[in-house]
C-alpha cells in the first residue's frame, strides 16, 4: 500500500478529475493538473531512473525543465513513444504510460548497478583510455558499450502525429511569464507594441505565483495574490498574444528565435488524433525581453544524488502548487535564506521538518526567526558529510564546518530523514542570452554570471538579469522598460514593495567530507555521473580550458546540458587551478535550450514533401507506361521503360538499338532554358562561351562550352539564334539555376554596360527529342507542310512551326549522333505533343527511351556529360575539345586561365576512350587505371568516368580521364579490381560513326 | 539568421540570399596582359578577416539583384548595404 502524500487541495490541481496512469507497468492515480513527477511523489515514488555511467538509483530532483534525473520513456512500445522526456514536464492524462530508462531488467533491480561498486575503475576518460588497445578490438567493445549504455529507445515506426511551422513577427517578444515577464508584457502591450509572451509551463506566474512568504508584500498583498490579479488583467489587453507550453529553444542573431509550442502532449490519445502535436514558431521580434528566471543550485557534497534529495525550491513548489509532500521527515541543507521559506511552507501545511543544516554562521532575517519560533532545529556552520539509503534517502550525517570551509571537525551527528531539500543559491538562466551572441560577466558578490549589457534590441530582466529580490526586480525592470521601449511611465511607478532582507550567502563550491575526496561521490553532473574528483583529475592530467574539461569529464553534456551543476564545475576548476571565475570564462550554451523532437524541426516536410521535386508535363505518360525514374537535380526523369519484366540492362540495350535502327523519343523538358534578349546579346554570348558567336545566322544553332574563370568546364548546351537580338540558351538539367545565377552575376557586376536581359523559361516549354533514321518521316506526319529537306532545314538549324494550332520551336540538333529533332511546345501541350509523336511513330516502332539510354548513345559518340566526365578540374583542352576554344577572341570567361602554367601541363588528366580487351567486360565507373601492376605504391593514372555495353557496336565502351592520355592512343593499361586485373586499350573517345554520316541519314 | 535589407525589396530573411564573397574585386579588363601571378591574385586571393569586411550578396530567391554589404564578421553586425556600382561608405 503506497502512502498518500496529498497535503491540501491546491487551486492548480483538480481533485474532482482523477486520472490513472502507468509507471513501469504499475497503475497509479493523480489529478488533472499534476505532472508525472508530482503524481509519482504523491504516491511516494522517488526512484524513477538510473544514472548513465554507474547506474545509481536516482529520483526526482527538480520541478522543471532543468531536471537531470527523472527522464523517462513515454508510451513505450507504441508509435508515439518518446525517450528522454522529463517527468517534471509531462502533464498526466488518462492512459499515460511511462517507464524508466537506462536500467535492465528494472529500475528496482538493475544489473548495471554493479558499475557503482566498480566505480573506482571508471574515472574520467575511462572509455578513451581503456578501449584504445588493440585498435582492431574497438568493434567488439563498441557492441557491449552500446548495449549497456543508452538513453531511452527511439521509435521504430512512423510518427502518426502532425507537426507544423509558423512565422511570427512582433514588436516585443517576452520570454518567460514569471513576475518580470508578465509586467514587461503588460506594459509593452499597453503602449501599443504588438507583444508575444511565451512560457514553457502550462500556467503563468513562474515561481512568484506560489510565493507566500508573509514578510514579502506587494501593495500590501502577498506576491502570489498580487500576481494573480495582474494575470487576470492580461486578458483584457489588446496587442498581447500569450502562448503557454511554449519553450524557446534557440535565440539567433537579429532577434530570430525558435520556439516549440506544445499542443497535444497533455491530451488523452483520443483527443490527439488529427491535431497538430507541436508547432515550431519562427519568431522575428523587434525587441526581445528575456525574463527566463533563475534555476536553484544544488550543493556539492558526498553522496548528494540519492532519491529523496531534491532542490529546496522544488519541494516548495510540490507542496504549494501541487499540494504534495515530498517526504514525511524533511531536512533542508542550505547556504542562504530560501530553504527557510520552503521549510515554513511545509510547516504551515503540517508537514514535518526535522532540521535545517546551514553552512553559514547565522542569519537574522525575519523568516529565519520564524523558523526558530516554529521550533525547527537549525544547525549553523554545519555541513553534510555523507548520506545513506540506496533506493531512498534514509539519513544524513553532519559535522561542524571549519571557519575556512575546507574541512569538518567534531563529532558526527546522524539525522534520520526521507527527503532532503538543498539550496545552494540561484543561477540566472542566461542560456538564451548567450545564444544570441552576447557576452557574460562574472559577479563576484552574487557568484553568478550575468548579462554584460542590455541593448536597444534585447534586455534581460528579473532574476535572469541578476535581480533576485522583488524590490530590485520591480525597480530595475521599470527603468529597463522605459529605456528600451522609450516610454515615460509604466504601471510599475506606483507599486509599493516590502521585503524581508536576507543576510549574505556563504558560497562553497565543493563541500568537504570527513573522508578524503577520492573516497567520496560528490556529483556535479547527475545525468552523466561526473563528480568533483573527475574534474580535479582532469586538471591534474593537464586539461586547462573549460571546454576541454567539459568534454573529458562529460560535465554538462547530458540532455539537461548541465543546468544544475555547471556553475559548480566552473567553481571547482577555478578553486583548484587558483584562478578567478571571471578569468575562466564559461562553457558555451548551445541551442536547443530543451530538446526538440525531430517532428517539430521538420514540420510538414515529411513524406512526399520531404524534398522538393519537379515533374515534366509528360510525367503522367511515363508513369502510365511503367517507366522507372531517376532523380536528376530536383527532377524526376524517366530512366528506362522496362517491358515484360526486362532488367535495366535489357531495357537499355533494346532502347539503344531502336533509337539507332528506327526511331526513339526522349523527354528532354528538364534541360535548362534561358531566354536571352537585348542589343548586346551576341556580345554577351561571345564573352560567356569559349567559341565565337557574332557570326551565327538567325535560325541557326550552335553548341557552346562555358568555363569558370579558373578555366574549368562549367556547363554546356546548344544555343539558338531566334532573332537579331534574341537567343534561347539550353543548359544541363542540373546546372540550369547556377548558370542563370552566374550569368546574372557577370551582367550585373562586371558588364553592367551590356544591354542584355535573361529570363528562365525552363518550366515554360516541354521538349520531345525525336531521333533515329525514321525521325524525319515521323515529323513529316505530324507537320505535313513543313519543309524538312536538308537544304531548307539542315543539321544545327531551327524552324518555327505549328502542330494544329499549337506554336512550336523545332531545332534539328542531336545528342545521339542520329538525325534528330528537338520539338518545344508550351508546357501545357507537352503530353499532347508526346502522344502525337507516339501515334505518328507507331508504324516505325518508335521507342521511348530514358536517361540511361541517352547516356549510352552519347557515350558511343564520345559526347561528354558535364559533371560525369568532368569534375571541375577539366579544361576543354583536357577534354580534347580544343576545336571549341576560339583563338581569335580577345577574352571570354576563363580564357586567361587556359594559359596558366598548370593548365598547360602536358601530363594533366585527359579524356580518352577505353576498350576492354575482352569486349564483354564492362568496366565499373570510378574504377582506377594503372600502367604497371605489382607496383608499390601503385601509381594511379586516372579513372573511368562513363562505361556501357554498346548494343550497336556489340562491345563494351568506356570514357576515362588518364594522365597524359592524349598521347597514349593504342597503349595497353590495366584496371585492377578486387579479384582480377582487366586489360584495356586507350582508344579514340568517338566509338561510333566517326564521320558523323548518320546526322543526315 | 540575418535580417538583410535588400536595397530593392526591403528587409528579408537570410535564407532568401546567397553570399558571394569579397566585394570590390574588379575583373581585369585585359586579362591577357597579366602575368600568371597577377591573374592568380585576381582569381584566388580573397581576404578572410575578423572585423569589418566588404561582401557581395545576391537576393537569389527574390529580385535576383546583386548588392554590396559591409559586415563585421566578429559579431555579424551588418553596418551598411549599398547597390552595385555605388561607392562604399566611409569607415
Amino acid at each position: 500500500m503506497t502512502k498518500n502524500l496529498r497535503v491540501k487541495s491546491s487551486e492548480y490541481i483538480d481533485e474532482t478529475n482523477r486520472i490513472s496512469f502507468k509507471f513501469n507497468g504499475k497503475t497509479y492515480h493523480g489529478f488533472k493538473g499534476d505532472t508525472l513527477a508530482s503524481a509519482l511523489l504523491a504516491n511516494d515514488v522517488h526512484l524513477v531512473g538510473r544514472s548513465f555511467k554507474y547506474h545509481r538509483p536516482r529520483g526526482i530532483m527538480t520541478s522543471g525543465s532543468e531536471e537531470p534525473n527523472a527522464i523517462v520513456q513515454v508510451n513505450p512500445d507504441t508509435n508515439r513513444t518518446e525517450p528522454n522526456v522529463r517527468a517534471t514536464e509531462i502533464e498526466i492524462y488518462e492512459g499515460l504510460e511511462a517507464s524508466s530508462q537506462n536500467c535492465w531488467p528494472s529500475v528496482e533491480f538493475d544489473i548495471g548497478g554493479i558499475n557503482n561498486f566498480l566505480s573506482p575503475f571508471f574515472p574520467a576518460g575511462f572509455y578513451y583510455k581503456t578501449f584504445m588497445w588493440p585498435a582492431s578490438f574497438w568493434k567488439k567493445y563498441e557492441f557491449f558499450i552500446r548495449h549497456s549504455a543508452g538513453l531511452g529507445k527511439s521509435p521504430t515506426s512512423i510518427d502518426p502525429d502532425i507537426y507544423d511551422h509558423r512565422n511570427i513577427h512582433c514588436d516585443v517578444l517576452v520570454v518567460g511569464a514569471g513576475i518580470s515577464g508578465i509586467l514587461a508584457a503588460k506594459n509593452a502591450a499597453k503602449n501599443n507594441f504588438k507583444t508575444l509572451l511565451v512560457d514553457e509551463k502550462n500556467e503563468l506566474g513562474g515561481l512568484t505565483i506560489f510565493e507566500n512568504n508573509e514578510f514579502n508584500k506587494i501593495d500590501n498583498k502577498t506576491p502570489s495574490e498580487w500576481l494573480k490579479k495582474e494575470i487576470e488583467e492580461l486578458k483584457n489587453i489588446k496587442n498581447l498574444e500569450i502562448k503557454t507550453r511554449t519553450s524557446v529553444a534557440a535565440y539567433h542573431q537579429y532577434n530570430y528565435l525558435l520556439a516549440r509550442e506544445n499542443l497535444t502532449d497533455h491530451l488523452e490519445a483520443k483527443d490527439k488524433t488529427n491535431k497538430i502535436r507541436q508547432r515550431l514558431l519562427k519568431i522575428r521580434a523587434k525587441k526581445v525581453i528575456l525574463a527566463t528566471g533563475a534555476i536553484e543550485r544544488p550543493l556539492i557534497f558526498n553522496n548528494n544524488d540519492r532519491p529523496g534529495i531534491m532542490l529546496s525550491s522544488a519541494i516548495k513548489k510540490y507542496s504549494e502548487f501541487y499540494g504534495v509532500a515530498c517526504g514525511s521527515k524533511n531536512v533542508f541543507f542550505t547556504n542562504n535564506d530560501s530553504a527557510y521559506e520552503s521549510a515554513m511552507s511545509l510547516y504551515n501545511k503540517g508537514i514535518n521538518v526535522e532540521a535545517i543544516i546551514d553552512i553559514r554562521e547565522q542569519s537574522e532575517s525575519k523568516i529565519v526567526k520564524k523558523v526558530k519560533e516554529a521550533g525547527i532545529k537549525i544547525y549553523w556552520s554545519h555541513s553534510i558529510v555523507d548520506t545513506t539509503g540506496y533506493k531512498r534517502l534514509n539519513s544524513v550525517s553532519i559535522k561542524k564546518l571549519s571557519n575556512d570551509g575546507t574541512s569538518v571537525t567534531g563529532s558526527k551527528i546522524s539525522i534520520s530523514c526521507d527527503c532532503l531539500g538543498v539550496a545552494g543559491g540561484w543561477t540566472p538562466a542566461v542560456h538564451l542570452y548567450t545564444q544570441s551572441g552576447s557576452k557574460l560577466k562574472f559577479d563576484e558578490e552574487k557568484k553568478v554570471f550575468l548579462p554584460n549589457q542590455n541593448t536597444s534590441e534585447q534586455i534581460s530582466v528579473g532574476s535572469c538579469g541578476g535581480d533576485f529580490k522583488i524590490d530590485e526586480i520591480i525597480k530595475n525592470l521599470n527603468q529597463k522598460l522605459k529605456d528600451t521601449l522609450n516610454i515615460n511611465e509604466t504601471d510599475l511607478d506606483s507599486i509599493k514593495v516590502e521585503i524581508d532582507q536576507e543576510n549574505s550567502k556563504r558560497n562553497i563550491w565543493l563541500l568537504p567530507s570527513d573522508k578524503p575526496l577520492g573516497k567520496t561521490k560528490p556529483f556535479v553532473d547527475y545525468q552523466n555521473d561526473a563528480t568533483a574528483k573527475d574534474i580535479k583529475l582532469a586538471l591534474r592530467e593537464g586539461f586547462r580550458s573549460i571546454e576541454h574539461v567539459k568534454r573529458y569529464t562529460t560535465t554538462g553534456m547530458g540532455t539537461d546540458q548541465g543546468k544544475l551543476g555547471n556553475m559548480h564545475a566552473l567553481g571547482i576548476i577555478a578553486d583548484t587551478a587558483g584562478v578567478k571565475m571571471g578569468e575562466l570564462g564559461t562553457t558555451t550554451f548551445r541551442p536547443p535550450y530543451t530538446p526538440l523532437t525531430f517532428g517539430t524541426i521538420v514540420g510538414r516536410n515529411v513524406g512526399k514533401f520531404f524534398d522538393i521535386f519537379r515533374r515534366t508535363p509528360m510525367n503522367d505518360w511515363h508513369v502510365e507506361n511503367k517507366a522507372e525514374f531517376e532523380n536528376v537535380g530536383q527532377w524526376k526523369r524517366a530512366w528506362y521503360y522496362p517491358i515484360n519484366g526486362e532488367t535495366m540492362h535489357q531495357a537499355v540495350q533494346r532502347e539503344s538499338k531502336a533509337a539507332r535502327e528506327s526511331a526513339g523519343i526522349l523527354d528532354a523538358s528538364t534541360l535548362g532554358k534561358i531566354d536571352i534578349q537585348g542589343s548586346d546579346a551576341s556580345e554577351f554570348l561571345n564573352r560567356v562561351y569559349t567559341n565565337a558567336w557574332s557570326k551565327l545566322a538567325i535560325g541557326k544553332c550552335r553548341y557552346g562550352l562555358m568555363l569558370n574563370e579558373d578555366g574549368m568546364v562549367y556547363d554546356d548546351g546548344v544555343t539558338t539564334r531566334l532573332g537579331e537580338n534574341h537567343y534561347i540558351m539550353t543548359t544541363t538539367t542540373g546546372g540550369a539555376a547556377n548558370v542563370l545565377g552566374k550569368l546574372e552575376d557577370y551582367l550585373q557586376t562586371e558588364w553592367p554596360e551590356l544591354d542584355v536581359y535573361l529570363t528562365s523559361v525552363t518550366d515554360h516549354y516541354a521538349t520531345a527529342s525525336l531521333c533515329g533514321p525514321n525521325s524525319k518521316k515521323i515529323l513529316k506526319k505530324i507537320i505535313p507542310d513543313l519543309d524538312l529537306s536538308d537544304e531548307s532545314f539542315p543539321h544545327m538549324s531551327f524552324k518555327e512551326a505549328k502542330i494544329g494550332n499549337v506554336q512550336c520551336r523545332i531545332m534539328r540538333i542531336s545528342f545521339t549522333g542520329e538525325h534528330s529533332y528537338e520539338i518545344n511546345v508550351q508546357a501545357s501541350y507537352g503530353k499532347d505533343l508526346w502522344e502525337k509523336c507516339m501515334e505518328a511513330g507507331q508504324e516505325f516502332n518508335i521507342t521511348p527511351y530514358g536517361t540511361e539510354t541517352m547516356h549510352l548513345l552519347r557515350a558511343e559518340k564520345g559526347f561528354i556529360i558535364v559533371g560525369q566526365d568532368t569534375d571541375g578540374t577539366m579544361t576543354p583542352i583536357d577534354l580534347q575539345m580544343d576545336w571549341i576554344v576560339s583563338k581569335k577572341k580577345y577574352d571570354f570567361i576563363g580564357k586567361r586561365s587556359l594559359y596558366r602554367s598548370d593548365t598547360m601541363r602536358e601530363d594533366r588528366k585527359q579524356l580518352v576512350g577505353l576498350l576492354t580487351d575482352d569486349p564483354n567486360i564492362i568496366l565499373e565507373e570510378g574504377a582506377q587505371i594503372v600502367s604497371k601492376l605489382n607496383q608499390n605504391p601503385v601509381e594511379m593514372l586516372g579513372h573511368v568516368t562513363s562505361s556501357y555495353f554498346s548494343p550497336n557496336l556489340k562491345k563494351s565502351i568506356a570514357l576515362a580521364v588518364v594522365r597524359g592520355g592524349k598521347d597514349m592512343m593504342g597503349k595497353k593499361l590495366f584496371v585492377p579490381m578486387e579479384n582480377k586485373n582487366i586489360n584495356v586499350t586507350v582508344a579514340n573517345p568517338v566509338f561510333y560513326d566517326e564521320k558523323n554520316e548518320r546526322l543526315n541519314a | 539568421m540575418f535580417l538583410i535589407n535588400c536595397p530593392y525589396c526591403g528587409e528579408r530573411d537570410q535564407q532568401e540570399f546567397k553570399a558571394g564573397g569579397e566585394a570590390h574585386i574588379e575583373r581585369p579588363k585585359q586579362p591577357t596582359e597579366l602575368s600568371d601571378d597577377e591573374w592568380a591574385e585576381y582569381l584566388f586571393m580573397r581576404k578572410n578577416i575578423k572585423g569589418v569586411q566588404f561582401e557581395r550578396w545576391n537576393h537569389a530567391h527574390g529580385c535576383r539583384k546583386w548588392f554590396n554589404m559591409v559586415r563585421d564578421t566578429s559579431n555579424d553586425e551588418i553596418k551598411a548595404i549599398y547597390k552595385m556600382g555605388e561607392k562604399p561608405p566611409a569607415q
